[in-house]
């Protein structure tokens, strides 16, 4: 089948999309948006996590065609400008040291820019409980904690950080 | 695979009636798992998310209508006044992802006794409504939609349309004992409902049976406690005891298993203790509600 979704403001199709295949699959296999992770396709894990219209949700929970016109909003569409360019909450991920391995932090930073969206300045219980749904299993959390402070702390003195890169990556 | 997307609920259930191997879907949470464990290949899905109707929340005057497509999240935006303890359950699905998702008609559909939402709405009575195209709109209690694990009462041809939650009568309380603290499946959970007008207790056990239980044995020892020491209108303190006896039966109710979460044994003891700290939390929030009312 074909599908057709908008997804960080651009439009993007895909031909011959079997019906069974996830929102998730789409996107990595066909639209050529490999940001969001596969990890534990069962909505468990929290990598794939994606905004559809507004709404926080695993993208390996919804099936492509119930996705068919939705506005998608993944991680790609939260970097800085240019290739390389870093948004402010993976700025905040990368000075806080809240990246470890890395495979969790793509679903996090589409929960936490959900989250402080919604909740400027989210306490620690708040935001714990907002971000139950992501899993990382190197940092422990702790780090992952203090990024969130960080981004939301940089937002509200007007200081967010975004970083155009370059081509060349970095050392 | 076939994938339909009907968009209003005639259609749906037209559809239905043409191809009843046509599983539904709204929510994914349980389908998609699934599907994308090759545990399912169903010859169709049947998108229910563009259908306005499954999607309302509508209040009457004793009770209110949740579509069986509204998830879990409006649910606890728009109900915590009217049904607490379902919303006290929906707080404990999955995660924010799987609550923005996840439906009561897909708790229903998927018909597992360990449905977080089905132990309260067995509690306070609530009614779910079905319907075909054949025969029009039925009625199902919720306590007697599981007939056993992952089937349920509903006909090949039916879909469930919305469920029917009376408004409180008094206090409820919800309990579930999982692993840890987030994105987990109960080991047990517990409902209670009061309802003060009718001076009954009602509760809901899950994840410790076949199905979705209740314990009448323990609602008759409440109400006659309760009525024997005038407490319906006194209000005064629960008799020593009252509780504790309230969870054993609630525990002697239940005809739990011993499987990969938890054992039999221990299931009865979560359950004795997650009654007895039920009714005693609902009742003292009735006694501070009405003192602070007197």
């Amino acid at each position: 089948m074909k599908v057709v979704y908008t997804v960080n403001g651009e439009r993007h199709e895909a031909e011959g999309v079997w019906p069974g295949a996830s929102l998730l699959t789409v996107l990595r296999d066909n639209m050529g948006l490999p940001g969001s992770k596969n990890a534990c396709e069962q909505g468990e894990c929290g990598s794939c996590s994606v905004l559809m219209d507004g709404e926080l949700v695993c993208a390996c929970l919804v099936q492509a065609g119930q996705a068919e016109g939705r506005d998608i909003r993944t991680v790609e569409g939260l970097a800085g400008e240019g290739d390389g360019g870093v948004g402010d909450v993976q700025q905040a991920f990368l000075d806080a040291g809240a990246v470890q391995c890395g495979f969790c932090t793509p679903g996090l930073i589409v929960a936490v820019d959900h989250l402080l969206a919604r909740d400027p300045a989210p306490t620690d219980e708040d935001l714990r409980e907002e971000l139950a749904g992501n899993l990382c299993r190197c940092t422990g959390y702790v780090k992952i904690i203090d990024a969130v402070h960080l981004a939301a702390s940089r937002r509200a003195a007007g200081t967010a950080v975004t970083t155009t890169g370059s081509a060349t990556p970095r050392p | 695979m076939d994938f339909l997307q009907p968009t209003t609920l005639d259609a749906a259930l037209a559809l239905k009636a043409e191809r009843p191997a046509a599983v539904p879907i709204c929510g994914g949470t349980d389908l998609m798992v699934d599907i994308n464990f090759d545990r399912e290949r169903p010859e169709a899905t049947m998108d229910l998310t563009r259908i306005d109707e499954l999607g309302v929340i509508e209040r009457g005057d004793d009770h209110v209508w949740i579509g069986a497509g509204v998830p879990y999240l409006q649910i606890l935006a728009e109900l915590a006044e009217d049904t607490p303890g379902l919303c006290m359950a929906a707080r404990t699905v999955g995660s924010p992802q799987i609550r923005a998702r996840g439906t009561l008609g897909g708790n229903l559909g998927t018909a597992s006794p360990a449905g977080d939402a089905l132990p309260p709405l067995v509690a306070c009575g609530a009614v779910a409504e079905v319907a075909s195209t054949e025969r029009g709109r039925r009625e199902i209690p919720v306590r007697d939609f599981i007939v056993r694990p992952r089937h349920s009462a509903l006909e090949p041809d039916e879909l469930i349309v919305r469920v029917r939650v009376p408004h409180a009568r008094g206090p409820q309380q919800f309990g579930k004992v999982g692993q840890r603290n987030a994105m987990v499946i109960s080991i047990a959970s517990f409902g209670l409902a009061f309802d003060l007008e009718g001076r009954t207790v009602g509760t809901g056990i899950g994840s410790a049976g076949p199905v979705i239980l209740d314990a009448p044995s323990a609602h008759a020892h409440v109400e006659e406690t309760f009525g024997a020491a005038g407490l319906w209108d006194s209000g005064e303190r629960m008799p020593d005891g009252v509780a504790k006896r309230f969870g054993e039966l609630v525990g002697e109710a239940a005809s739990p298993i011993d499987d990969v979460r938890g054992t039999a044994r221990y299931r009865r003891h979560a359950l004795a203790v997650l009654a007895a700290r039920s009714i005693t939390w609902a009742w003292e929030e009735h006694r501070q509600t009405k003192g602070s009312a007197a």
